[in-house]
């Protein structure tokens, strides 16, 4: 059940040189996150084993679930949030505990790579300097401060509301969106906020951090969770980055990413500095132009909206051709086809991963199963709306069912059909770009990259290709629905 | 041998539309069938070629109970034209007539030829083939219908008010285009229709429907001078 990928979808979607089976390397869609994956991979890659990168997955219950089931081999995650958030655990959860609850998942957790990526609070180096704060101790007395939270933080019981039954604050800070609380801080707007440790805002604004003198933030470690049945060798390198990573460096290195540097460079300034591996060299990274970028994402987009929507389209067509006659049959699946439609992308991305795992095959079933809808409604719209003086006339004249659907039923539907078909294409190529959530690539990739970074020209990357083609697909329809229109209503239009 | 039998017919839907009808249509004449609206005509109609099934009693076509089966051939052997023609808004004029003809297996020329016969005859020269119904006039589109009706050369013809919806002065045109059609083709013909000077011109028999079943039926004229009841009266006295 772990795999139903047809085999012609294997055949496009594994690279020719796949026979060397790559480590699949993954990482969430975040700066450190995408950092982490790189310095993984490129670790690997020094140490002469083939990586296959899936970077830039959309969120923890993906990236996990992908480990899960095998098509991912190691990905880097935090300590908290097993704890938290894939696990639920109660009480302490010391590494011991977290390698126990990961273990019958088939999941490895290896020792962690040194820094804590937890809460902090952060203040202008200004104020801190002039009233002299140190720690989370010191900042109690100072209710007549500017300090910001974000909303989130306001409310977790790991937020504001533990801090101050631990540390006795008597005041409540205002809440802030946290995108917008490093601009504010530099502004001036405002002199503190809340922040997690490894930001790299913080070295690159000179922020003070304030430390967590009783110990009241939980540990949010990053640790490689790796597939337990993955080559001990491989194991062992990547067991190697274990306690290399300190909370400043990490900080830097998000802040170099922060201020336009590749990640993939980033990662290898850093594993060339730390002389990890044996390897010859830091490999040469993001070895692709723009244009051959620009064209292989636009291609693997294309082909995830065409491997959708042509099995979309002769399903619902076909659907709609069978069960337009029954009104309550046509009804329901049109119904059915909606409700499809309300399920959030990313949720059913999320939903399809157990099932397809991660990568090509669940992005073109979840386009597929949205591209049925407006298909189907078309269909049996156009079906249902012929003229039953036509009908009856086609049946009178001893016209058989398949021959009433040929030379009557279909081609008055065709214009509809057609509409519909345009409006699921146009559909599926916006929505596809979620598809690199999950690993499968598209102009997704760099909008997703381009989001995490902050970076407006690498979001442009897969925006405007996107935009683009869904003009092109446009335009494409119109012509394909001039040439596809009854006689007589191109007749029409030439005579009025 | 009558053209068509019907022996204690009945019909229902949600409920019964008329039963226990005994009728015949002689052949090679032209039957006119009036009444009511809802009377159940068109229903009627179609039990004939099998559009529709007889929920009580039997339907003889020629001498031959309709079939249960092998409907498509059945039906084939009938014409049937309707109000407003139902031309395939798609296919051009030529497309509409040849249709049955091609599926059955015609040579394109042998379409042709037997298309040309017929249109000429209704005066709808070569040059509006290519045409698509809606750019002819709904005269001319009427009389599209009827050749469509006839191409596979049927020995009946089964019409649904053809005429109606059609303005009385080109309907003073159809009549005799559609006399010389029947003739020429000696299709024996059941017209449906609420207009009794129509069937006065054009039929020979007339058949009286109201209140669930036949009233009336016999040959046209003695049917005008001597109505059975005065529901025959009133109708007939309201249409003229
Ligand atoms: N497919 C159907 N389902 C249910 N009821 C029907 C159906 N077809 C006809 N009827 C009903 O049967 C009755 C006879 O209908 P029919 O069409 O035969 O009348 P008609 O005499 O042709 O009327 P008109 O002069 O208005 O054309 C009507 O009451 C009609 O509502
Ligand atoms: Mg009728």
């Amino acid at each position: 059940m772990k795999r139903l990928i047809p085999l012609a979808l294997l055949a496009v979607c594994v690279p020719a040189f796949a026979a060397a089976q790559p480590i699949v390397v993954a990482s969430k869609n975040f700066n450190e996150s995408y950092i982490l994956g790189e310095v993984v991979a490129q670790l690997l890659e020094r140490e002469g084993f083939a990586v296959d990168r899936k970077l830039g997955l959309g969120g923890t219950k993906i990236c996990y679930d992908a480990l899960a089931v095998g098509d991912v081999d190691v990905y880097v995650e935090y300590t908290g949030t097993i704890a938290e958030a894939i696990k639920d655990l109660d009480g302490e959860s010391t590494l011991a505990r977290l390698a126990d609850a990961v273990a019958p998942d088939g999941i490895e957790m290896l020792p962690p790579l040194g820094f804590n990526n937890t809460y902090a609070i952060a203040l202008a180096p200004a104020v801190a300097a002039s009233r002299n704060l140190r720690t989370i101790s010191d900042l109690v007395p100072h209710g007549d401060l500017r300090v910001a939270v974000s909303h989130e933080f306001l409310e977790r019981n790991d937020g504001w509301p533990g801090l101050t039954a631990i540390y006795g604050f008597d005041w409540t800070p205002t809440g802030i969106e946290h995108a917008l609380a490093y601009q504010a801080i530099a502004d001036g707007a405002i002199d503190g906020t809340d922040a997690y440790s490894t930001d790299g805002e913080l070295s690159r604004d000179g922020l003070v951090v304030l430390a967590d003198d009783r110990g009241f933030f939980p540990a949010y470690l990053a640790v490689p969770l790796v597939r337990a049945a993955l080559d001990p060798r491989a194991k062992a390198v990547i067991a190697l980055i274990g306690g290399t990573l300190t909370d400043a460096e990490m900080r830097d290195m998000n802040a170099a990413a922060l201020g336009g540097a590749d990640t993939a460079t980033v990662a290898a300034d850093y594993v060339a500095r730390k002389g990890l591996g044996g390897g010859a060299g830091p490999r040469r990274v993001d070895a692709d132009g723009f244009w051959s970028r620009l064209a292989g994402n636009t291609a693997r987009h294309l082909q995830l909206v065409a491997y959708a929507l042509v099995p979309a389209t002769l399903v619902a067509v076909l659907l709609g051709v069978a069960i337009f006659k029954v009104a309550w049959l046509a009804r329901g699946a049109v119904y059915l086809a909606g409700l499809l439609q309300t399920i959030p992308s990313i949720a059913l991305l999320a939903l399809l991963i157990p099932l397809t795992g991660i990568g090509v095959l669940p992005a073109v079933v979840a386009l597929f199963l949205y591209a049925l809808l407006p298909i189907l409604r078309n269909t049996v719209t156009a079906l249902t709306g012929i003229d039953p003086t036509l009908r009856r006339v086609a049946l009178a004249m001893g016209l058989k069912p398949a021959q009433e659907l040929r030379y009557v039923f279909v081609p008055l539907a065709m214009p509809s059909i057609v509409a519909g078909v345009r409006t699921a294409a146009v559909i599926s190529i916006g929505t596809a770009t979620l598809a690199a959530f999950i690993g499968a690539g598209g102009l997704g990739d760099p909008i997703v990259k381009g989001l995490s970074l902050n970076d407006t020209t690498l979001i442009l990357e897969g925006a405007v290709p996107a935009a683009l083609l869904a003009i092109l697909t446009e335009l494409t329809f119109e012509a394909i629905e001039r040439l596809l229109t009854p006689g007589h209503l191109r007749a029409a239009a030439s005579t009025s | 041998m009558n053209a068509v039998e019907f022996q204690g017919v009945g019909k229902r839907f949600d409920e019964w539309v008329f039963r226990d009808v005994d009728l015949a249509l002689p052949n090679e004449r032209t039957t006119a069938l009036v009444g009511p609206s809802g009377c159940g005509k068109t229903t009627l109609l179609q039990l004939v070629n099998a559009v529709q099934r007889p929920d009580q009693g039997v339907v003889e076509v020629f001498g031959e109970p309709v079939p249960e089966t092998g409907l498509v051939p059945f039906r084939r052997r009938f014409g049937y034209a309707v109000q407003g023609a139902g031309l395939f808004p798609h296919m051009t004029i030529a497309d509409n007539v040849g249709l049955v003809a091609r599926l059955e297996g015609w040579s394109p020329d042998a379409i042709r030829a037997r298309r040309r016969e017929l249109l000429d005859i209704v005066g709808l020269s070569e040059a509006l083939d290519g045409r698509y119904p809606h750019q002819l006039s709904g005269g001319q589109q009427q009389r599209v219908g009827l050749c469509r009706a006839l191409m596979l050369k049927p020995r009946m013809l089964l019409l649904d008010e053809p005429f109606a919806g059609v303005d009385p002065i080109t309907r003073a045109d159809l009549y005799p285009e559609f006399e010389q059609l029947r003739d020429h083709e000696e299709v024996t013909t059941l017209l449906v229709t609420h207009d009794v000077a129509e069937a006065q011109r054009l039929a020979d028999h007339l058949v009286v429907m109201g209140g669930g079943g036949v009233v009336q039926a016999g040959p046209i004229d003695e049917v005008i001078a001597a109505p059975r009841n005065a529901f025959v009266r009133d109708l007939l006295a309201s249409a003229l």
